[in-house]
């Protein structure tokens, strides 16, 4: 697969510059380069590339980054960043109008996924507690009529149709006018796929806007899109001034570049993702997410958010204080062990880490291990386990003994632990700087080390 | 009225008429084009570049601008190749191969690197020709959305203008509606279409579509599948499945497998007709939706990586803009920006 084949390749790179203890301008521009490479691989728009990447390297070649004490991280961090910015930042939603009906149209070329993303949206709506309206605007498509319908019947929720021999200015306005006669609090309009340079077809999406006032304009896109995802955004947002993007078919394995490509060109955000072909399938959009995955640099946050479903939550800060402090003891590690635990199988998590994931593919993970680790903290005293340093000679014979292991693991266990504690605290660091606070439960990978 | 507009209590009758309106739909637009009668190759061209008007192409403008080959005219170059979608490899490929060739012919005109580009391309298509005198199953499958049904719909259109006796399957039971959409297609080009009801096991359409076709000695039958992403690995199990079942039915039908692309995907189209070969075998592809801006350059990656040749593509709504895959034409549209 010639993506994975890149992803390795980019953390390769990385690997290479975190281990320098001192960058060149040389190093940087060759990585940045591999960067390059993945984006376009990734099917980012080739001028989106080129600024993106300009603009990394002005941030990377400065003199902070050269000369800090972890200079490969801090460039990882930068493109980390300006991705995710590149996205529009933090999460962004779909707001209800304080005057209902919300009217929400949808839009995009054919086979992108709009009636599709119409079912999902109002299932989505309905589980807010809301009454939305489907309505069937697409008059060309033969079945897409049908299509809604069947969705609608599903959702068991109204849907709005004239038949295809309307006009769909018209529809969309009696549409309206049914949804406030009919209480529905949303209204989804499901327009026809159309051709951004089909100038006939724009013109009418234009009267539409204007016949009915769209709270939220979205366009919808399809997440395999290549270069042409410029173009088309484009087109929809000079014509419409759209307001937002949902993103589809981002269940398969598509690197997802179109994202960054929009994001860059419209400045709009994008507002969901489908995952799936289950009206359930849409998921807000996370651009921090997202820029993980087009370098192909694991998931940290959905590991960090299926540790905080996991995580008691005032432990999760006591943690992050803690990890902030460098305080973290063996009482914490321990109470982390267990936690992690609940996530799930330890491969799982690990995969999730970046630069872990295709490195422990050979790594032969003995779950009983972590029997034994419990086993020997077990047998420490309150302070031992605070002060991990006083753990001398005499000591660690009778945690051997007390835990029935012998004193190599104890000293196995208590280096692993020293380690740990150092990577906890460059954890920390990096959270400090741009992946901000979410990173509740940051501490999730104890025995990484 | 009201009964209507509120789409969702429709009885049959509606619904049939409904059925109606879908057909007169489809004839509609096919109608409104009928009387431009512009030969093949100059519809392509047109649905190639509508934006094109005015502007050269950009390759030769690109040359021209420069009166030396250097660096950074092959620089220049990839960027086309890569904004058309050839991808960072096969785009590699081609420059590394272009320089070789300069330096060993000694060519200091930029100009005449076009056309080592266009040979090196056209070489990378490597064209061959396939013979469908022979009564067919095929089978469409493809992404959600690239297209498959209405591509059917043209297809069977197609051989329908060449006199074959032509029959679809509704193999699509899982997206809403999608048996209604090939039926309307059916209905309008004239063709039968066996079809069960939703949800029902896209296989078992299969077989009957092979018995029928057998017995009624049907020369087309084209097998319509419900679109799947290529990383989907049980609908993927379940696509072989449908395979399998055509294959062992077939008898003295020729079997052979169509992927339906859209020409706005981008590097994601190889992992695409990567996965979906291994499936199924995939013999051709139908390249659709390049009407718009994109050019669908991945094509070139995927017949160079995977040997799939591009049989068809598709340049707009009507009937007659499904065409013959034609190298030059798509090499010369490659470059129109």
């Amino acid at each position: 697969m010639i993506f994975e084949g890149l992803a390795e390749k980019l953390q390769d790179t990385f690997d290479k510059l975190k281990g320098k203890g001192k960058l060149s301008e040389k190093d940087v521009k060759s990585a940045l380069r591999e960067v390059k490479l993945a984006l376009l691989e990734a099917d980012v728009n080739f001028k989106v590339v080129k600024n993106f990447i300009s603009k990394v390297e002005e941030r990377a070649v400065g003199k902070e980054v050269l000369d800090s004490l972890t200079p490969g991280q801090q460039v990882i961090k930068i493109v980390n960043e300006e991705l995710t910015d590149l996205m529009g930042g933090a999460q962004s939603k779909v707001e209800y109008a304080s005057d209902p009906p919300t009217v929400i149209m949808l839009t995009g070329l054919q086979g992108a996924g709009k009636t599709t993303t119409a079912g999902k949206l109002a299932k989505k709506f309905i589980k807010d507690g809301k009454d939305p309206l489907l309505v069937a605007a697409d008059v060309y498509r033969p079945a897409a009529i049908k299509q809604l319908q069947v969705l609608g019947e599903r959702l068991d929720q109204p849907v709005f149709s004239m038949g295809d021999k309307q006009d769909p200015v018209d529809i969309t306005k009696a549409a309206i006018s049914r949804a406030e006669s009919n209480g529905n609090d949303v209204v989804i309009l499901d327009t026809a796929g159309r051709l951004h340079i089909d100038e006939e077809l724009m013109d009418e999406l234009s009267q539409i806007k204007a016949a009915v006032v769209p709270d939220e304009i979205l366009l919808v896109v399809d997440s395999m899109t290549g270069q042409d995802a410029v173009n088309v955004a484009d087109k929809f947002d000079d014509t419409l001034g759209i307001d937002g993007v949902v993103l589809t078919k981002l269940d398969g394995d598509a690197r997802g570049g179109a994202a960054l490509s929009i994001s860059s060109v419209t400045g709009k955000p994008i507002k969901f993702a489908g995952v799936g072909e289950k009206l359930e399938d849409l998921e807000p959009f996370h651009p921090d997410r997202m820029a993980s995955r087009i370098l192909g640099m694991g998931d940290v946050l959905s590991l960090i958010e299926k540790a905080e479903e996991e995580m008691d939550q005032k432990k999760a800060q006591e943690l992050e204080e803690k990890l902030r402090k460098n305080e973290f003891t063996l009482e914490d590690f321990m109470d982390q062990l267990e936690q992690v635990r609940n996530m799930g199988s330890f491969k799982e998590i690990l995969n999730m880490i970046p630069g872990v994931g295709n490195k422990i593919k050979d790594l032969d993970m003995d779950e009983g291990q972590l029997d034994k680790i419990e086993a020997i903290i077990s047998s420490m005293t309150k302070e031992e386990k605070r002060d991990p340093e006083m753990i001398k000679g005499s000591r660690r014979r009778r945690i051997a003994n007390g835990s029935g292991t012998e004193v190599q693991d104890v000293n196995r266990l208590l280096k692993q632990f020293k380690q740990t504690q150092k990577m906890m605290k460059q954890v920390g660091d990096m959270q400090k700087g741009g992946l901000g606070g979410k990173m509740g439960g940051g501490g999730n990978f104890p025995f990484f080390g | 009225m009201l009964k209507k507009i509120f789409g969702l209590g429709s009885d049959e009758e509606e619904e049939e008429k409904e059925q109606e309106e879908v057909e007169e739909e489809i004839e509609e637009t096919q109608e409104e084009d009928d009387d431009d009668g512009k030969s093949l190759f100059g519809r392509l061209k047109e649905g190639l570049s509508k934006t094109r008007d005015g502007f050269v192409s950009q390759l030769e403008s690109l040359f021209r601008s420069y009166d030396k080959i250097n660096e950074e005219l092959y620089e220049d170059l990839e960027e086309i190749l890569i904004q058309a979608d050839v991808g960072v490899q096969t785009t590699m490929k081609l420059v590394d191969d272009i320089k070789e060739k300069a330096r060993e012919e000694k060519i200091k005109d930029p100009n005449k690197l076009i056309n080592i580009l266009q040979d090196d391309i056209l070489e990378m298509l490597n064209q061959t020709e396939e013979d469908d005198e022979q009564p067919t199953i095929l089978m469409v499958v493809g992404v959600n959305g690239a297209g498959k049904t209405t591509t059917i719909g043209k297809i069977a259109q197609r051989a329908k203008q060449d006199d074959k006796d032509v029959l679809l399957a509704a193999g699509d039971t899982f997206r809403a509606a999608a048996i209604e959409q090939l039926e309307a297609w059916a209905n309008k080009v004239g063709t039968e279409v066996i079809s069960h009801q939703e949800g029902a096991d896209s296989a078992a359409v299969a077989y009957d579509a092979v018995q029928s076709a057998k017995s009624k000695e049907t020369d087309l039958l084209i097998v319509d599948t419900a679109g799947r992403l290529h990383t989907q690995s049980n609908l993927m199990d379940e696509l072989e499945k449908v395979k399998r079942v055509i294959e062992k039915e077939s008898g003295p039908m020729k079997v052979e497998v169509l992927l339906v692309l859209d020409a706005t995907t981008g590097q994601n189209a190889v992992s695409q007709a990567k996965l979906f070969d291994e499936a199924v075998d995939v013999d051709g592809i139908a390249l659709t939706k390049l009407d718009g801006t994109a050019k669908g350059g991945v094509v070139i990656a995927i017949r160079e990586e995977l040997g799939i040749p591009i049989r068809l593509i598709g340049v707009g709504e009507d009937l007659e803009d499904l065409q013959d895959f034609e190298p030059e034409s798509f090499v010369d549209a490659l470059f129109d920006f």
